[in-house]
């Protein structure tokens, strides 16, 4: 795969002082769907909206489909689609109308074929003609994606897909992005929804006061999450791990009176029946049991307290 | 170029109009009808021929100026101004466009419309008084430059404002009462000596004046003059324009 979206030492410092982006880098892979994880306030949607032409950067690069943002910035916003967060539409205007205006703006020839697929996909269909606010909010969404997606587009952003929707809208609009995933579409959503992220994305970017935290495929970030501590109390500390109980993975506790073995939970033979077969031949009693998992949540807020003391 | 944008725009601001058509063709219909009502059988039968026209005649190239500088500005700000209030400019800005485009497109589409509301004035004008036009290409020429201006003007204002008081303030506020004051009703020939000195700092004053010897073959400044004063005043508002897009100011961070 080769990086579609290519970021480098983005910089944005406001009119007012405020540094939103402090030298970002980020490299997008064509086809891949990133996710743009961060707290409120940490650069996502400034992130974005450098990228898309809407606020200009004050240092670094973007390169969209090596074309420079700025030197190329036709050929370069030619290939982004971007969805904002919030409902900006205009209500009287019909659906296939503003979907076609967005089509014309990108330089595309009129093509009410592709739009009328378009909108069937997003299952829009039966509100071509129909007036913007006579929509649900869900609706309202999924125009803007054929908005987005009306001059095809081969990366689209996503700016807060999910927020302030309810659970059957928040699960529509992960099928929809699965099926544009399926059809070879660059997708970059920005949330602060963990479970989302988890959902729909194949690498997790997190973000916090401007600058990138971390970068990682997201299965390797649910195989870290993936790890589970057992904690045996025992009835008596001990000085040390008997010979006969060592094992990868147990550590004494500081106050040596448990017992920590960390194991993969997705693992078939975890090693935990044999832990508590092997006590007491090793002349040890059990007095509690207790089983934690580090979540991405842990992860993340971690990460993110690590950047502030940075 | 991107013409496909152009386009896009072009049609969609026009679609807006269209939508609205009887409000757009209406108002300004009966609002001229009522003039003619008032000044020209009104008062006007009281006053005498104005420069050899009878005044009825006389004010129909005012009155058509009148309409066309407002709805211009009007058409033009609101165009631009709207999608700033609701927020669809995001898709303008992440746009393959550049300013010249964006321009074509918004003040390309407030002058069809005013054009159209003038000749529509001009059409209605014919069933009050007669008149004959002396120059018929030079008033429509004249016609669609301060279309084409005064619509440039609308669009910076509707970028500047910030909210829709604001929108309506310099139409308000200065438009409206240099049209009132640039001979719409009158020749400025007619003020004491002082009132004309002052008149020709005001630059509706050449853009009447010129229109009305497209219609009559009199002004009350050389034609030459007028077009100077038309072309300069769509030079400074390009210009303007221009240093707002490459600057972002009121449109971009």
């Amino acid at each position: 795969m080769s990086s579609i979206v290519s970021i480098k030492g983005l910089t944005k410092r406001y009119a007012s002082g405020f540094e939103a982006l402090k030298g970002v880098d980020l490299d997008i892979e064509e086809g891949e769907v990133l996710a743009l994880l961060g707290p409120n306030g940490a650069g996502k949607t400034t992130l974005i909206s450098t990228i898309c032409g809407i606020t200009t950067a004050t240092g670094g690069s973007i390169t969209v489909g090596g074309h420079d943002h700025r030197e190329a910035y036709r050929k370069a916003r030619g290939l982004i689609g971007l969805v904002p967060q919030e409902i900006n539409l205009e209500p009287f205007e019909q659906v296939q109308n503003t979907v076609r205006f967005s089509r014309g703006l990108f330089g595309k020839p009129r093509n009410d074929a592709y739009i009328a697929e378009l909108l069937e996909t997003l299952s829009l269909g039966d509100k071509a003609t129909s007036q913007i606010r006579e929509l649900s909010g869900g609706m309202k969404r999924r125009v803007l994606i054929a908005k987005a997606l009306a001059h095809e587009p081969r990366v689209l952003f996503l700016d807060e897909p999910t927020a302030g929707v309810d659970v059957e809208l928040r699960n529509g609009m992960w099928e929809t992005v699965d099926k544009l995933r399926q059809q070879g579409v660059t997708i970059i959503l920005t949330t602060h929804y963990i479970e989302e992220a988890e959902a729909i994305a194949d690498r997790v970017a997190v973000i916090s006061k401007g600058q990138i935290l971390l970068v990682e495929e997201k299965d390797s970030l649910m195989a870290r999450m993936g790890q589970k501590q057992l904690t045996v109390e025992l009835t008596a500390p001990i000085e040390a791990i008997p010979d006969a109980l060592a094992r990868p993975g147990l550590e004494l506790s500081a106050d040596k009176a448990s017992l920590i073995y960390t194991y993969d939970s997705t693992a078939e033979r975890k090693g935990i029946t044999a832990l508590l077969t092997d006590l007491p031949a090793a002349g040890l009693q059990l007095r509690d049991l207790q089983t934690s998992q580090s979540s991405l949540e842990e992860i993340f807020v971690s990460l993110v307290h690590q950047g502030d003391a940075a | 170029m991107n013409f496909e944008a152009i386009r896009a725009i072009y049609t969609f601001e026009m679609a807006r109009f269209f939508r609205t058509l009887a409000q757009s063709f209406i108002s300004p219909v009966l609002s001229t009808s009522l003039y003619f009502v008032v000044f020209g059988t009104a008062i006007g039968s009281r006053i005498d021929s104005v420069e050899g026209v009878s005044y009825g005649a006389f004010i129909v190239p005012g009155l058509v100026m009148l309409s066309v500088m407002t709805q211009a500005i009007s058409n033009a700000s609101f165009g631009i101004y709207f999608p700033k209030f609701i927020g669809t400019i995001y898709e303008l800005l992440s746009a393959p466009v550049n300013f010249i485009e964006i321009v074509i497109g918004y003040v390309g589409a407030a002058a069809t419309k005013s054009l159209f509301i003038g000749l529509v004035i001009l059409a209605t004008s014919f069933l009050f008084v007669d008149i004959t036009i002396a120059h018929p290409f030079a008033m429509l020429a004249f016609l669609v430059l301060t279309c084409l201006s005064f619509a440039l003007m609308g669009f910076i204002i509707g970028i500047w404002a910030g909210n829709f008081e604001q929108l309506q303030l310099i139409p308000l506020l200065i438009v409206t009462p240099l049209v009132f004051l640039g001979g719409s009703f009158y020749s400025i020939t007619m003020l004491p000596p002082i009132w004309q000195q002052i008149s020709y700092f005001n630059p509706v004053v050449y853009l009447i004046s010129g229109f009305r010897w497209s219609f009559f073959g009199q002004a009350d400044v050389p034609i030459a003059v007028s077009l100077l004063a038309i072309g300069g005043f769509t030079t400074l508002c390009l210009a303007i324009i221009w240093w707002i897009f490459k600057t972002g100011w009121r449109i971009r961070d």
